[in-house]
């Protein structure tokens, strides 16, 4: 049997989590607060029976804090066991006094045990490590990965699933579309009107007031319409000149 | 061989554990415990004269049959069997001081290991490497656990006597030790860090 070996540290897995506060996997490094505290007992060199609990406590809040082991309880506790130790060392006390009890003598007692185990549980490694090397029967390989099992789907997890994709797909762009209804009925009235006091009116007079793309199409369309039934006559003495409209002659308006 | 031996040889093969040399007595009624274990010694000493691949290993209170060590890792890189992966450190000490302290609840086990122990409790049990032993008489009647046989067989043990003795240990740290030990070990640390 030889010594406990150093206890060396398990590679930690910091990348999964990052380096950020909170619960951080460097826990794992320490099997908990009296291996950190032998880990740092044996870093210094320095004896169980006699722990300078100042400087101890010091470097174990120093530790747990750089570990980010300060959210785990079980350092929490240790920590303020050492604390609660440091103070009780301060205490003043006469050389001669008898019964005195060392504060220490229980984190000491703790601390050999905590060793003891230590040691028992590298054996064990050991032990185990060798019976691994020889293979039993009844070995059963893992199983195949199964072949997914058929969709079953009810009509709530489809429509929160479309609801997903729907979310996820980029906003398409889109064109308002607004209806201009072409006012052909009152662009009629508006001519018949003009029509009853003048014999003549101008294209121009025609067409009124606030003249818009719909504005014109309509007048065209009741001066075409008004033309086909004969109300009016569409004249344009010369080319390009402006197009007069003519109440029809021949049928009285009214 | 003598048929006895053949027959033992038989069972122990056919067995996915270690059989106890009182399971072994029940194969054949004309046989008695001592022919039993002549008869093992004769398998034993076979396997190891012919230079089998297989051993006779005494574990667990009983007898199994296993493949050599230095067969392990070709048969594992053929994925025809695997070795049982590594324990963790939490997993070890709690193994520890319930191997030692049987009879032994939660409350002791996290004292003496200075972290909870519930779930690690929970997973070794699980796995069948500690068991529920009794109650304790204190308040609220804790559970008791006690390691199992399955324990001796992971670790390859015949029975508890197996484990170091207390004297074995090296108890306490050893700051006395020649100045270079220490330099050694502190040494071993910052590698072990880096």
């Amino acid at each position: 049997m030889t010594a406990t070996e150093p206890t060396t540290l398990p590679e930690v897995p910091t990348s999964a989590l990052g380096a950020g506060p909170g619960f951080v996997v460097e826990l794992e490094a320490f099997s908990g607060p009296l291996d950190l505290l032998l880990h740092l007992l044996r870093e210094e060199q320095l004896e169980i029976a006699d722990i300078p609990i100042a400087r101890i406590a010091d470097q174990f809040l120093q530790a747990v804090h750089e570990l980010g082991l300060n959210q785990a309880a079980d350092y929490l506790d240790m920590a303020s066991r050492l604390v609660r130790l440091k103070a009780q060392m301060l205490l003043p006390r006469r050389a001669e006094e008898d019964g005195w009890e060392d504060p220490r003598a229980e984190l000491v007692r703790r601390l050999l045990e905590y060793q003891q185990i230590r040691e028992v549980a590298v054996w064990l490694g050991h032990a185990a490590g060798k019976r691994a090397e020889q293979l039993a029967r009844g070995y059963l390989p893992p199983p195949p990965a199964l072949p997914p099992p058929p969709l079953t789907l009810n009509l709530f997890d489809m429509l929160a699933a479309i609801d997903r994709v729907i979310a996820g797909m980029p906003s398409p762009v889109l064109h308002r579309v607004v209806a201009r209804p072409l006012d052909v009925e009152s662009a009629t009235r508006r001519i018949e009107d003009l029509l009853l006091d003048q014999e003549e009116i101008r294209w121009t007079d025609a067409l009124g007031s606030g003249v818009t793309i719909v504005d014109v199409l309509s007048t065209l369309l009741a001066l075409l319409e008004l033309a086909k039934r004969g109300s009016l006559r569409l004249l344009q003495p010369t080319p390009f000149c402006p197009m007069v409209i003519a109440r029809e002659s021949t049928r009285p308006a009214a | 061989m003598s048929p006895l031996a053949q027959l033992l040889e038989a069972a122990l093969f056919s067995a996915c554990r270690p059989l106890t040399a009182e399971e072994l007595t029940t194969l054949d009624s004309d046989a008695s415990a001592a022919d039993v274990r002549v008869a093992l010694e004769q398998l034993r000493e076979h396997y190891d004269f012919n230079q089998h691949g297989v051993e006779l290993v005494e574990l667990a209170g009983g007898y199994q049959i296993l493949t050599r060590p230095v067969h392990a890792a070709a048969i594992e890189r053929a994925q025809f069997s695997v070795r049982t992966p590594k324990l963790t450190a939490a997993t070890l000490e709690t193994l520890a001081v319930i191997a030692y302290r049987q009879p032994v609840g939660r409350v002791e086990i996290e004292e003496i290991r200075g972290v909870s122990a519930g779930g690690v409790l929970r997973s070794l049990q699980e796995r069948g490497l500690i068991e529920v032993v009794g109650r304790s008489e204190a308040l609220g009647r804790p559970l008791l656990y006690g390691t199992t046989a399955l324990f001796l067989e992971l670790l390859g043990m015949r029975d508890l006597a197996d484990l170091p003795k207390a004297e074995e240990l090296t108890i306490a740290l050893q700051p006395h030790r020649a100045a270079s030990d220490g330099a050694d070990d502190a040494a071993a640390y910052v590698e072990a860090e880096s």
